[in-house]
């Protein structure tokens, strides 16, 4: 890879004190990407870009929000009705987060397909769902900040949750209150967090494409590069493709903005928080549904832990169980292009999720519950018994020499016809 | 007090629980101006509206988010404005004694509220608190035409076998199908300045549009520059996607 030479008097200076472009250089410019990649690899560079908006949007929510019991709906209101652009702030805000997971679950799926989660990337893999784990929180907190039944409700049933812990239970749901109930000082502190996590966020993205840079990415192939031949320089292949996703992913984005900015959202939120009103249904925004679906499907009590902790502690583990899978998947071929027998239970474990939305959507009556309960087992089921058994019953496919080699011969079923 | 208090509790478990047993129809689509994608606020209905909500339901009912000067956006002259906001008096204060006293709405207030707070709301409605209507359309499913149903579809009396509560009445969309608000529009219940002919279904009509450009009053400007910027990415896109074929050829 060549040294790059900077003609410009100011950047050289600068370069040679703290050699800023040629790192960009290297690793925006230069940087070596696989030749074969196919669009599900434009979801990570869109999820960065979804990323920059919430938090631009946010900042300028935040000039005008009252984080007070008493305010905080009319302040949102305010926003809608009397700030300058207000409405279109509030609204990208709003469905950017829901646009924002949509893409970040397309980008978990592909490293689930690929087997991007293998060795050497298992770090890269760790970081991504430590962010998941985080945006799930503060996603969660900024559905409170508008203070709509919705909000206090969620915040009351959620935070709820930890009372299951054993012997302190109610002495954490306190602390986390700051009270006895839901009230001004959790919406105070839901909202310092709501501010702060985005920037934590921020923070691991770029640790996240640290790990990234040190092995490169995977590709619909699963091998890894090998020379020259395999890769292209990131510019301006993947600039120019990722700015057409990015344009693709905006006309999605604006037709809900301007078009459905409320589609997302519970009627119920633009109504005025109530404590001594519970609406019919409580119920979290569709990114959280299976999560949803999976705490309230224990039922039942284990020995002597209760249903309630059984519940959260599945929840959690739902996510967790992520972290393993490096080490769960014991076949030696990444990408399910070669595996035709974890191909199949791939796609099923994509619909037992929706499954679990569809579940965590609906009131935990009649034939939900036993829907429930069977689509969370199989969650598991599908990560602790089937991921580690296909890999060693499964006879993969040849896997190619290298990324050249396949598309020489024809057979990339992943190569780019452009 | 405290049986104020007691009989408000028992009336609002007595609704929810209610709304819980009995899930209401769904209410059937109209065709509203503002319904499609290219849709304004059919300007003479608003008028109407305006008219029915500060005759009728104003007197039960408040629209806290909304300003008279807000009725600019729709184009209401600021001679029109003034005028409508010196209808009504607002409290205003403390002065240089202290003292609280009332004056002429000013286009800068919100709508006057019939009532001074919740309590006394309640208290004038048997217990049952009317709604702020500032975001009605926006607080429900599919909200025009719920508000629509729910204001033509009473019923003089509840069906057979049907156990209507002392002070409720019986009403085919309201979840549970008991309401505490009393049947709001009759025949001619206000006198149209343009002569259109005042109907339940008419004022229904008229009030539905109002109450959905006070729920969102941004829509319009929100549509139309949701359709520039929407033709700006998508030929934006298109010329990305040349320009990203064009590179890519390189490669072959
Ligand atoms: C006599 C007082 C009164 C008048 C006049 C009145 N309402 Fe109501 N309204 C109420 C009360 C009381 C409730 C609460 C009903 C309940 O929760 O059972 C209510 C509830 C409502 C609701 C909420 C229904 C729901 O889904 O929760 C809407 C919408 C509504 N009124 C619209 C109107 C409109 C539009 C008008 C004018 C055409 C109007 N009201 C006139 C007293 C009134
Ligand atoms: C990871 C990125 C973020 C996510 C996923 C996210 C998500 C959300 C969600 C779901 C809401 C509720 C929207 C509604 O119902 O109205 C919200 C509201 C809010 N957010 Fe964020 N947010 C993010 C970043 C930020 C940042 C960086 C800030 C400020 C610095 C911020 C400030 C606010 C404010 C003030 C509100 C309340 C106003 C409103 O409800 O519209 N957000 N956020």
């Amino acid at each position: 890879m060549s040294q790059p030479t900077w003609k410009n008097p100011i950047v050289a200076w600068i370069d040679y004190r703290l050699p800023v472009f040629t790192f960009a250089h290297h690793e925006l410019v230069d940087y070596p990407t696989p030749r074969n990649l196919n669009y599900w690899w434009n979801f990570g560079s869109l999820a960065g870009v979804m990323l920059v908006i919430l938090i631009v949007t946010g900042v300028f929510l935040a000039m005008h929000y009252t984080p007070h019991t008493d305010y905080a709906f009319a302040s949102v209101e305010r926003i809608m009705r009397d700030v300058n652009y207000g409405w279109l702030i509030r609204y990208l805000h709003m469905n950017g987060g829901s646009i924002f997971f949509l893409v970040v679950y397309i980008h978990l799926f592909r490293g689930l397909y690929y087997g991007s989660y293998k060795a050497p990337r298992e770090v890269l893999w760790i970081i991504g769902v430590v962010i998941i784990f985080c945006m799930m929180a503060t996603a969660f907190m900024g559905y409170v900040l508008p203070w709509g039944q919705m909000s206090f409700w969620a915040a009351t049933v959620i935070t709820n949750l930890f009372s299951a812990v054993p012997l302190f239970g109610e002495e954490i749901v306190n602390w986390l209150w700051g009270g006895f109930s839901v009230a001004n000082p959790t919406l105070n502190r839901f909202y310092a967090l709501h501010f702060l996590l985005p920037f934590v966020i921020f923070a691991l993205v770029f640790v996240h494409l640290w790990a990234l840079h040190v092995h490169k990415s995977n590709n619909p192939l699963g091998v890894e590069m090998t020379g020259d031949s395999d890769s292209i320089p990131f510019h301006p292949y993947y600039t120019i493709k990722d700015a057409f996703g990015l344009g693709v992913l905006f006309l999605v984005y604006f037709a809900f903005t301007f078009f459905a900015p409320n589609f997302f959202l519970e009627p119920d939120n633009y109504i005025e928080a109530n404590p001594l009103v519970t609406p019919t249904h409580i119920l979290p925004e569709w990114y959280l549904m299976p999560f949803y679906a999976i705490l309230r499907a224990i039922t039942f009590d284990i020995w002597f832990i209760s249903a309630k902790l059984i519940g959260v502690i599945a929840m959690f583990a739902s996510i967790a169980v992520l972290f393993l899978l490096p080490w769960l998947d014991t076949s030696p071929v990444r990408s399910a292009t070669f595996r035709p027998v974890f191909k199949q239970f791939f796609w099923i474990l994509v619909i037992d999720c929706v499954v679990l939305g569809y579940v965590g959507a609906n009131p935990p009556e009649g034939w939900f519950i036993p829907l429930g309960q069977i689509a969370t087992a199989y969650y598991f089921i599908h990560f602790l018994v089937l991921i580690p058994l296909i890999g060693f019953l499964e006879r993969p496919r040849a896997v190619p020499d290298s990324i050249a080699s396949a598309i020489t011969a024809g057979t990339n079923p992943g190569v780019e016809q452009s | 007090m405290v049986g104020r208090i007691l009989a408000a509790t028992v009336a609002a478990v007595i609704t929810v629980a209610a709304a819980n047993a009995a899930e209401a129809p769904r209410p059937p689509g109209q065709k509203w101006s503002f319904g499609e994608i290219f849709g304004t606020y059919d300007r003479n209905a608003l008028r109407r509206g305006l008219t029915v909500y500060t005759s009728v339901c104003g007197a039960c009912h408040s629209l806290d988010l909304v300003a008279y000067r807000h009725l600019g956006g729709v184009d209401y002259t600021e001679d029109q404005i003034k005028a409508i906001a010196a209808e009504f008096e607002v409290e205003d204060g403390p002065d240089e004694d202290g003292e609280m006293f009332t004056r002429t709405a000013l286009p800068a207030d919100t709508f006057a509220a019939p009532f001074p707070n919740v309590q006394a709301a309640r208290a004038a409605n048997g217990g049952t608190y009317p709604p702020d209507l500032s975001l009605i359309t926006k607080a429900r499913k599919r909200g025009a035409d719920y508000l629509y149903a729910l204001l033509t579809e009473y019923r003089d009396e509840a069906p057979e076998g049907f156990e209507l509560l002392d002070g409720m009445y019986y009403n085919e969309y309201f979840p549970g199908h008991q309401i505490a608000m009393p049947t709001p529009l009759f025949e001619g219940s206000v006198e149209y300045t343009d002569g259109t002919e005042a109907t339940v279904a008419q004022m229904a009509w008229d009030v539905t549009t109002f109450l959905a450009w006070a729920a969102e009053p941004e829509m319009e400007e929100r549509k139309r520059l949701g359709i520039k910027v929407l033709i700006f990415v998508l030929v934006l896109t298109a010329m990305l996607y040349a320009l990203k074929r064009q590179i890519w050829s390189r490669l072959h």
